[in-house]
């Protein structure tokens, strides 16, 4: 456990060395801000954030890949993987060391979003659990999407083509269901219904808290996660 | 220490190891030596647990590397060729890093960090410790990659061309570390540069195209050079043609080159193999006469060894690849 948190904290301190993260942090605040100030934070609007949740779970189908692009992509490039694992750690060790590192980025990211809502309480009511269920849905999204680009990481030593990878994976869940939903013929959009993320995150944003959402979310968190494990451990017998 | 049966590693249709078997024994240093691609790091990756073997086995500290290979890995510290090291770390930080995964206990980690940096010389400049990896120079990177595997007080140690890239100053100093280490741990790395291992190692492996072409201690190998020996004699006192005609009459001696400059005749004799004619030269010079300037005994080296044990493996292997096309 203690080499977990070891791989953990090695990664977290590693975004802060890094320009890539500062440019996707900035880019994301940037982004949600604007949607703040030119959307919400009108005299006479609602004073609530639902609306700025669902514009960033969109922007983290784009940002969360940029964020996990390196993980392991970058220590197969670099031949660092080849000192990790012949460590004594085992791969599901370094992998989920690697992903609470990334989260806890994310976490601080999301932090960073709380000064709309302090914003929005000088000058308005807005309502407390609304905003709490929404952001544990944005937390249980982005654990999600996390360990989506953290797969596609595993997959190849061009952190590019991992970033491309995981936006590909993310938009069929986020954005590619929903399409299905609206026209795909009878079996297929109930299907889609079942696996259309932006739906689930929905009712976190509305300030629901929905069992539904959060068995989707931890369960697709633990099945990328597991599949990184079996990608990184067949890097051994390829 | 280290067993290795049978091993052979295949790449997809290239076969990289090819059924090697050797015995390494406690507190050896042993030198892998090959031309590049001759399976080297294949072999110390199949040991540190980086990849698993095609078939074969191989115990580290009487662990199997396949089957118990958390064990293995704690009593090995591996060093891969390109050493790779988080550029974006602090030297500090990427050694306290490493001892967390290496187990040891919080409170001895910076106990064991100094301890290592002292031994690879990392302390000296103050402020070295708190420089990027990034930032250092090849020879620094090398030596933070060693403190690195020594963390732990592995009684093994990998090391994989430790002295490629350096200058011939720090190729020595990391050759007398290396000796030094030896005294603790059983040691084994690989070099492309024979006349590198031949004087830190007492034990070398010669590896040509995945299999073992000749092993044992260097004095031992020496000896085994096979060929003419040789005798250099330069001698006075009489007509080049005598010369070469009273040294040719000497059992054992297969032919004389001559050559003759301002008064004294060179000779280079060429001996029957395991031969040594000095003994008799210098008696039948002393017998007729004749002055002796010069009377040694050349032995082939080890280097001239290495070649032609290569070169032969790769004929070999040109010859296989030429029939199975």
């Amino acid at each position: 456990m203690h080499k977990t948190l070891a791989v953990a904290r090695r990664e977290l301190a590693g975004y802060f060395y890094s320009p890539v993260a500062y440019v996707v942090g900035a880019l994301f605040l940037l982004a949600s801000g604007l949607w703040f100030f030119y959307r919400i934070f009108i005299p006479g609007n609602e004073a609530s954030l639902r609306p700025l949740f669902e514009a960033m779970a969109y922007i983290m189908v784009f940002a969360t890949p940029l964020l996990t692009m390196r993980l392991v992509s970058d220590e197969i490039r670099s031949g660092t993987i080849e000192t990790l694992m012949t460590s004594p750690v085992t791969d599901a060790a370094v992998v989920v060391g690697k992903f609470l590192g990334v989260l806890a980025f994310y976490l601080v990211l999301l932090a960073g979003t709380v000064v709309f809502l302090a914003l929005m309480a000088v000058y308005g009511q807005p309502d407390l659990g609304v905003a709490a269920t929404g952001y544990l849905g944005m937390v249980l999204l982005g654990a999600a999407y996390l360990s989506v680009g953290l797969f596609a990481s595993t997959l190849t030593p061009h952190q590019l083509v991992a970033a491309i990878v995981g936006t590909a994976i993310l938009a069929i869940f986020a954005i590619m269901m929903q399409v299905l939903v609206a026209n795909a013929g009878e079996p297929w959009n109930y299907l889609a219904a079942k696996l259309n993320a932006m739906a689930y995150f929905r009712d976190f944003s509305c300030g629901m808290f929905d069992t539904r959402g959060v068995v989707f979310f931890l369960t697709a968190t633990g099945l990328f996660l597991f599949l990184s494990v079996k990608t990184l451990e067949s890097r051994r017998w390829r | 220490m280290i067993e290795v049966e049978n091993l052979t590693k295949w790449y997809g249709p290239v076969c990289a190891v090819d059924n090697i078997s050797f015995r390494v024994e406690k507190g050896m240093i042993v030198g892998f030596i090959g031309p590049n691609g001759a399976g080297k790091s294949t072999t110390m990756k199949i040991l540190t647990c980086y990849m698993p073997a095609t078939s074969g086995r191989a115990t580290v500290a009487g662990h199997d590397v396949l089957s118990d290979s958390m064990n293995v890995r704690r009593n090995i510290g591996y060093m891969p060729e390109s050493v790779p090291l988080y550029p974006e770390m602090r030297v500090r930080e990427l050694l306290m890093f490493r001892a967390a995964l290496r187990d040891i206990p919080r409170r001895q980690r910076r106990a064991a960090v100094d301890r290592v940096a002292e031994r690879c010389w990392l302390s000296k400049p103050e402020d070295m410790m708190r420089r990027r990896v990034g930032e250092l120079s090849r020879g620094y990177r090398q030596r933070v990659g060693l403190a690195e595997v020594l963390l732990h007080n592995p009684p093994v140690l990998v090391l994989d061309e430790p002295t490629i890239g350096l200058d011939p100053a720090q190729i020595r100093a990391m050759r007398e570390l290396i000796r030094d280490l030896g005294a603790e741990h059983t040691v084994i790395l690989s070099s492309h540069i024979l006349a590198q291992v031949e004087q830190t190692c007492n034990h070398l492996i010669i590896i040509a195209s995945g299999r073992i072409a000749a092993a044992g201690a260097p004095a031992e190998l020496r000896q085994r050079v096979v060929g003419p020996s040789r005798i250099i004699a330069e001698l006075r006192g009489a007509e080049e043609a005598t010369l070469v005609e009273t040294i040719k009459a000497l059992p054992g001696v297969r032919d004389v080159q001559p050559s003759t400059s301002d008064g004294w005749t060179r000779l280079v004799v060429g001996g029957d193999p395991q031969v040594d004619l000095r003994a008799e030269v210098s008696a039948l010079a002393a017998a007729r006469g004749w002055q002796l300037r010069e009377l040694r005994r050349e032995v082939g080296s080890l280097e001239d060894f290495f070649v032609q044990i290569t070169y032969e493996q790769n004929v070999r292997w040109m010859e296989r690849m030429t029939k199975s096309a």
